[in-house]
């Protein structure tokens, strides 16, 4: 059971406040995306959590505080998809996610045949084993989506941190991925929390939003009470329109004037 | 059956990165006939059948066998050291630094061998420790103190966040370095033309002693540099993705550099600055084989100590009873067959 708790995290980079006292936890198994404006520090509690900057306050993740853990052990627990993944020049997909086994190899360990076995299994799941022998460079925006998200589960953590999933990706790759991640998340009992840009998409997939502006946590909730058209026009300065769609979330739809 | 684990069907992962047996075959080969072609060409001529037969342990002229065992041989173990050695510490600067001009040299450790090796030629100019020629330790000591130097103010001024800030240190030291083994040449000009040649390098020959002052570390940097190959792997998707694996990017770097850094000294301290090895070998090897340190490495050993042996037989040929500076073949030769690889194959494979 891993849900992640924050309480009073707060970030600066260079002495500038970049996230500042914020406080919620997650659920084990629950799906919390992160929306807010630009510079609202969405991709910086991420890295906090993944434990990429330092940070004050406390993260826990499960049971444990993440101050006590190492960095391996914390890769162990969660796994990170950046918004843009390097890609490496003639890297084979297996290679790149065989690298997802790191969390599990000693400093100078090697990959043995369980770690081949969790790769061949997750190249299998994501329909990706037809590639395995391709280099990733040569992919479509979509495929390397998907190389990313298998080399993140490669690390078998508990806990998935996706920032931006959807960017340079078209409508039809932005629902392939996102249903994936989903059905990840059942099967595997994943915690999941997400940056995310478009809010339709947000609101769609995700149990809860935590709306950040400048830093600081404005609301937290079902997508219902958080993708209100006073709140998006007020921290977002946009005019859109929230329409209810059956069964099928809310959608928000920017206006012309 | 209730608590009996299926045995695992054997999996078979397509696609990950393996040593190409003919490639190793090959670098093996090519090792083995440069050294042949080291061993037989000098000014006295020795027949094939002589060093088969001195190689054996069967009896020889004495004046050959000595040639053999105190010339040649040596000199030909010499250069493959020195070639393998710089093609690995090369491939392994350009994996942790992430940047393709990357050479051994890169942290100044060229700049501090040559401070120390015209500091000893100059000012105490054949002068001995422990039996051997100062200039080698010189040379060693400057290198790396150039390093640690370099490294102490990457980490003062950055913090070691990102490569470029170690860098931006060592060429800063580099420069310091550099101006004041200027000033040094100068002042002692007598020696310009000795401290000249050492610059452009050129294999001390004294029997088997450069070998053996060089061997533990060179040694020593390629087992840590070998048993580094999958990190360096890991290495080539970005920074915050490897931390987010859980790898500590400065370990890395700083294990590699240490390692690089002993097995560069050393070899600069035997045979001077050699230019472009460190460069061309295992760029050629990514160009032509594959980009996985698990086939950089090996074969960088490989190639560049074949290349190196065949640059040294040219050196000390060409303008025989003189010799020219290995760093001048190493560049005339290394140039244009780099050139021709880069053309014939795809470039955005660098």
């Amino acid at each position: 059971m891993s849900g992640v708790v924050l309480s009073g995290l707060s970030v600066a980079y260079d002495g500038d406040p970049v996230v500042t006292d914020l406080d919620f936890k997650v659920a084990s198994g629950e799906w919390v995306s992160l929306i807010g404006p630009n510079g609202a520090g969405k991709t910086t509690v991420l890295r906090a959590i993944a434990g990429l900057v330092p940070s004050g306050g406390d993260i826990h993740i499960g049971e444990e505080p993440a101050n006590r853990l190492g960095a391996r052990e914390i890769s162990r627990r969660v796994a990170m998809l950046v918004q843009e993944p390097h890609i490496p020049a003639g890297m084979t997909v297996a290679q790149y996610v065989l690298l997802g086994r790191s969390p599990h190899l000693g400093y100078l360990g090697k990959e043995g045949s369980h770690d081949r076995h969790v790769v061949a299994e997750i190249l299998r799941r994501l329909s990706l084993d037809s590639m395995a022998a391709r280099a990733i460079e040569n992919l479509s925006g979509g495929e390397r989506q998907r190389a990313a998200i298998a080399r993140a589960l490669a690390q078998q953590a508990p806990v998935l941190l996706i920032d931006e999933p959807t960017t340079s990706l078209d409508i039809g790759r932005q629902q392939e991925v996102l249903e994936l991640v989903d059905e990840l998340r059942a099967e595997q009992g994943l915690t999941v929390i997400a940056a995310m840009h478009d809010l339709t998409l947000a609101g769609q997939y995700s149990d809860r939003l935590a709306f950040l502006v400048r830093g600081r946590l404005v609301a937290i909730g079902p997508p219902a009470e958080i993708l209100t058209e006073p709140s998006i026009a007020e921290h977002y300065r946009a005019r859109v329109q929230v329409m209810p769609m059956n069964g099928s979330g809310t959608a928000v739809v920017p206006v012309r004037r | 059956m209730l608590g009996v684990r299926p045995r695992p069907t054997p999996v078979v992962l397509q696609g990950l990165p393996r040593l190409p047996w003919a490639w190793g075959v090959a670098g093996l080969i090519a090792l083995v006939v440069s050294c042949c072609v080291g061993v037989l060409v000098g000014p006295v001529h020795i027949s094939i059948g002589t060093v088969a037969r001195a190689l054996l342990g069967l009896p020889v002229d004495q004046g050959q066998a000595n040639i053999l065992w105190s010339l040649r041989i040596p000199r030909v173990v010499l250069g493959a050291l020195v070639g393998g050695t710089l093609a690995i510490c090369g491939a392994a600067y350009q994996g942790v630094f992430r940047n393709a001009l990357a050479d051994p040299y890169l942290l100044g450790a060229a700049a501090g061998a040559n401070l120390g090796a015209t500091l000893a030629i100059a000012l105490a100019p054949g002068t001995s420790v422990l039996g051997v020629n100062l200039v080698p330790f010189a040379a060693f000591l400057g290198a790396g103190a150039a390093v640690a130097g370099a490294y102490a103010l990457g980490r003062t001024v950055t913090g070691l966040r990102t490569g470029t800030g170690l860098i931006l240190a060592g060429v800063a030291i580099a420069a310091f370095f550099n101006s004041i083994q200027m000033y040094v040449q100068q002042a002692q000009s007598g020696s310009i033309r000795q401290v000249y040649a050492w610059i452009l390098g050129r294999l001390v020959t004294a029997g088997w002693d450069g070998v053996l002052l060089i061997l533990p570390y060179v040694v020593l940097s390629a087992v840590v540099i070998f048993l580094h190959r999958r990190l360096l792997d890991a290495l080539m998707v970005g920074e915050d993705e490897v931390t987010s694996l859980g790898i500590s990017v400065r370990r890395v770097r700083l294990a590699v550099v240490i390692a690089a850094t002993l097995g560069t000294a050393a070899v600069v301290a035997v045979g001077g600055t050699i230019a472009f090895v460190g460069i061309i070998i295992p760029h050629t090897i990514r160009l032509l084989v594959g980009r996985s340190y698990r086939v950089v490495v090996p074969l960088s050993i490989l190639f560049g100590a074949a290349f190196l042996v065949l640059a040294d037989t040219a050196a000390r040929t060409i303008v025989s009873p003189a010799e020219l500076p290995i760093g001048v073949i190493t560049a005339f030769v290394g140039a244009p067959f780099f050139i021709a690889v880069m053309r014939s194959t795809r470039m955005a494979a660098l």
